[in-house]
């Protein structure tokens, strides 16, 4: 506990993923609020209009929490990682520096105009307004995610005469095929988390009895887009990334899977708990030859296990990433399933009547937060023990001269400050759900 | 290619300061200047639409050193950790404080905001003038281009430094005091009834303070790093944004005497711009300057990365900057006049 380095890791992730509840549904959201405003404008009907405005006021107390959060992110990186900054400044300054100049001021600009200025710029570009947020938010995710694609899988780069990273190609290192694919993955996997909150509330107000018109479009809106995104997340992005992983991060597709011995064939635990010390998975129940397909799409082809990689290339921790893919791929699958159902509930004018699946609706938002973090932690944890795979290991990357009472003092005090700004956020947010659609004063 | 790097970044950080320096200052006045709830909407309607994009510039010009000079961003950010973390846990209390405080109309939910706010705003440009000292008065850098110092040890400017001495504390009042002024023509020129006849009745006694504490932190800088000013004569560039910055302070004063509020706030605006270009150009191209041995300092040329990283950057900057200008032209645009107190729900 006084290895500066787990500290350092500890405050990276409490903060990454406190910080990411926030912009995964601004994001997912921008575009709903997009569709919202297009609909309100084609159909000339009010109440997607009270959404469009109801979800903005959502939107602007996520949007606030999420700068605030995304700061210290921008901040650690110098502060708690300088040698992996120094290392690969050359190459990922690129694109936080554009997300800056692109992205940010972008969004900074619209999002006041958005929240605050629909009588002073008038509906028609009130709705631009939300176009340039939509885009805004949209870009910022993809110069992160091409950061964190370099990490997982460098391109473009060239070493210097003083070893560190330098840029070689603009473009390989932009347009990196992992980070296209992660992108697309976390992008459908936003949209999710949005569709299920939209879906949430209006379960809410319908099982309440309470601003039904509004009820019914946000079922509407929350159903049609969350089927949609629940498919694209599972097909093809995932499986897309899922490949990815297998050739070129094997060991972490075999730590997944809690995989120690290699063969064809290979199968998927839907239950079971790794047991590391004796390299097996204990009370397992699986499906044969289902990673095999997942990994290599067929269902005999051989996949590496953990015994056939050195143990220092292992991640760290094997049972989280375990866990995590599991949790995503069965929550992901449950998805699937709840909208699947819902959206033929809805078809056949039979949704609002089902009171049990209202009350599935209302209670499974949370689940898509989970999905998506346990998501990430896959994505970090696999990359594990790298930095920057294959080339800086993590425990070389951060600051030398930190020590860990500097740490662990920052890590406590985001412990609280995080914790009161999670309290704080729920206190809105309900307050904003409870007064529903049309409330202007309170 | 160095150099052009070295002036996007030091210009990118100067806007910052211009920018956000009115939103520390109006945060800093707001509860002297607007007593009533109508009055503080009224300030935060000023700001409100204009911080979040301000702060912007911060992470632009973080972003660019990033690109440019990752081993000076590595060195300073973990070379000054705690001061780091303060400046982000204030940055977000002021950021919360400015967006929540509206939600709810309860005098004590918006009397608790008020005052983080006020706080939050005050400590904010004394922690980023400190690290200005900092950067003026020199750091321990070692031959590994790192350093840490702990917040304060004995408050004297050698080493054993810490990050608040009696040197860099001044500078960050000095900050502070040039911010609230500058806040004070912000709110003069953006706002009418009494918030801006205060603000505008305090902008002058204000500036004065400014011009007292301008000579002493002129005074200090000379003895902590003499080195400094032997190189004024000798950088053309320096005489030019020196000849920039008094010009400001004198169309500060001009406008004071005129009651022209948008012309004191452009003087004050160049007064920081200038005062920040002329230290530029004075310290180029060292950007955090070793006290141990002057080998060891972190320079444009040193810390750099390698050229086409450079020239590639310089690319997408040269399109993103007119972008960035054109976003705060139409922002100004649309919010152009003075600020009215909006109605409960909407707005600020």
């Amino acid at each position: 506990m006084g290895d500066p380095l787990f500290w350092h890791r500890l405050q990276f992730g409490f903060t990454a993923s406190f910080h990411y509840l926030f912009p995964q549904l601004t994001m997912g959201l921008a575009l709903l609020i997009v569709i919202l405003k297009w609909v309100a404008r084609r159909t000339g009907d009010e109440a997607y209009n009270d959404l469009a405005r109801f979800w903005i006021r959502i939107f602007g107390i996520n949007f606030a929490v999420g700068v605030v959060t995304g700061i210290p992110l921008e901040f650690q990186f110098g502060t708690n990682w300088a040698s992996f900054s120094r290392y690969s400044g050359g190459i990922i300054g690129q694109t936080l520096g554009m997300e800056g100049m692109f992205a940010f001021f972008l969004e900074s600009t619209f999002l006041g105009l958005l929240i605050w200025g629909e009588k002073k710029i008038g509906p028609r570009r009130h709705f631009w307004a939300a176009v340039a947020l939509f885009v805004g938010s949209w870009l910022s995710g993809y110069f992160i995610i091409a950061t964190n694609a370099f990490m997982q899988h460098p391109v473009g780069y060239t070493i210097g005469a003083d070893g560190t990273l330098q840029l070689a190609s603009f473009w390989q290192f932009l347009m990196n095929p992992w980070a296209r694919v992660q992108y697309a993955h976390n992008m459908v996997a936003s949209v999710v988390t949005a569709s299920f909150v939209v879906a949430a509330v209006g379960a809410y107000w319908m099982l309440k009895g309470v601003h039904l018109v509004h009820a019914k479009r946000n079922l509407k809106v929350g159903v049609f887009a969350g089927l949609i995104s629940a498919l694209l997340v599972a097909f093809p992005t995932g499986d897309l990334q899922g490949k990815l992983v297998a050739k070129h991060q094997p060991v972490a597709l075999a730590a997944m899977e809690g995989r120690f011995e290699s063969g064809t064939h290979a199968a998927m635990n839907f239950i079971g708990q790794p047991n590391v010390q004796e390299r097996k998975i204990d009370n397992p129940i699986r499906m044969p030859g289902i990673l095999s397909f997942i990994a290599y799409g067929s269902f005999s082809s051989n996949v590496k296990g953990l015994n056939d990689f050195p143990m220092d290339q292992w991640p760290t921790s094997i049972e989280m990433l375990y866990y995590g893919f599991h949790m995503m791929v069965g929550l992901g699958t449950f998805f699937i399933a709840l909208m699947g159902l819902a959206a033929l509930y809805l078809w056949r004018k039979r949704l609002e009547q089902s009171r049990w699946l209202l009350w599935m609706l209302m209670l499974a938002f949370p689940f898509p937060y989970i999905a998506n973090t346990v998501g990430w932690m896959v994505a970090e944890m696999g990359r594990q023990p790298w930095a920057v795979y294959g080339l800086m290991r993590t425990a070389d990357g951060a600051s030398r001269l930190v020590h860990a009472g500097q740490t662990v003092f920052t890590t406590m005090g985001f412990a609280g400050l995080y914790f009161v700004l999670g309290l704080l956020f729920f206190f809105l947010i309900g307050r904003e759900i409870a007064h529903g659609p049309v409330a202007t004063k309170h | 290619m160095h150099e052009i790097w070295f002036w996007l970044v030091s210009v990118m950080i100067a806007i910052y300061a211009v920018m956000d320096g009115f939103d520390f200052g109006s945060g800093v006045l707001h509860l002297f200047v607007a007593k009533t709830n109508d009055e503080r909407r009224e300030v935060l309607g000023a700001i409100g639409p204009l911080w979040d994009g301000n702060e912007v510039w911060l992470l632009a010009g973080g972003g660019a050193m990033f690109l440019a000079f990752p081993k000076v961003l590595a060195a300073g950010f973990s070379g000054f950790y705690l001061a780091m973390f303060l400046v982000l846990w204030v940055l977000l209390l002021r950021g919360i404080s400015i967006e929540f405080r509206s939600h709810v109309q309860d005098s004590l939910w918006r009397a608790f905001w008020d005052g983080t706010f006020a706080v939050s705003s005050i400590l904010l440009p004394v922690l980023l003038g400190a690290a200005l000292g900092n950067v003026l008065r020199g750091v321990p850098i070692d031959a590994n281009g790192e350093f840490n110092i702990p917040l304060f040890t004995h408050f004297g400017t050698a080493n054993p430094v810490g990050i608040l001495d009696w040197y860099t504390v001044l500078v960050g009042v000095f900050v502070l005091a040039t911010v609230t002024a500058h806040g004070a023509l912000f709110l003069a020129w953006k706002t009418d009834g009494p918030v801006h006849d205060r603000s505008a009745k305090l902008a002058l006694p204000l500036w004065g303070v400014v011009l007292v504490l301008w000579i002493v932190t002129t005074l200090a800088t000379h003895a902590v790093n003499p080195g400094l000013f032997a190189a004024f004569p000798k950088v053309p560039l320096a005489w030019l944004f020196f000849v920039v910055y008094l010009a400001g302070l004198g169309l500060v004063f001009v406008g004071l005497a005129k009651k022209k509020r948008l012309l004191s706030f452009l003087g004050s605006g160049a007064f920081i711009l200038g005062i920040l270009a002329t230290s530029a150009a004075c310290v180029f191209p060292v950007m955090l300057r070793s006290t141990l041995d002057s080998a060891w300092s972190l320079t444009a040329h040193n810390a750099s990365v390698a050229i086409h990283g450079l020239r590639v950057g310089l690319v997408w900057w040269l399109i993103g900057f007119p972008l960035a200008i054109g976003y705060f032209a139409y922002l100004f645009h649309i919010h152009r006049g003075k600020v009215k107190a909006p109605s409960e729900g909407e707005g600020y």
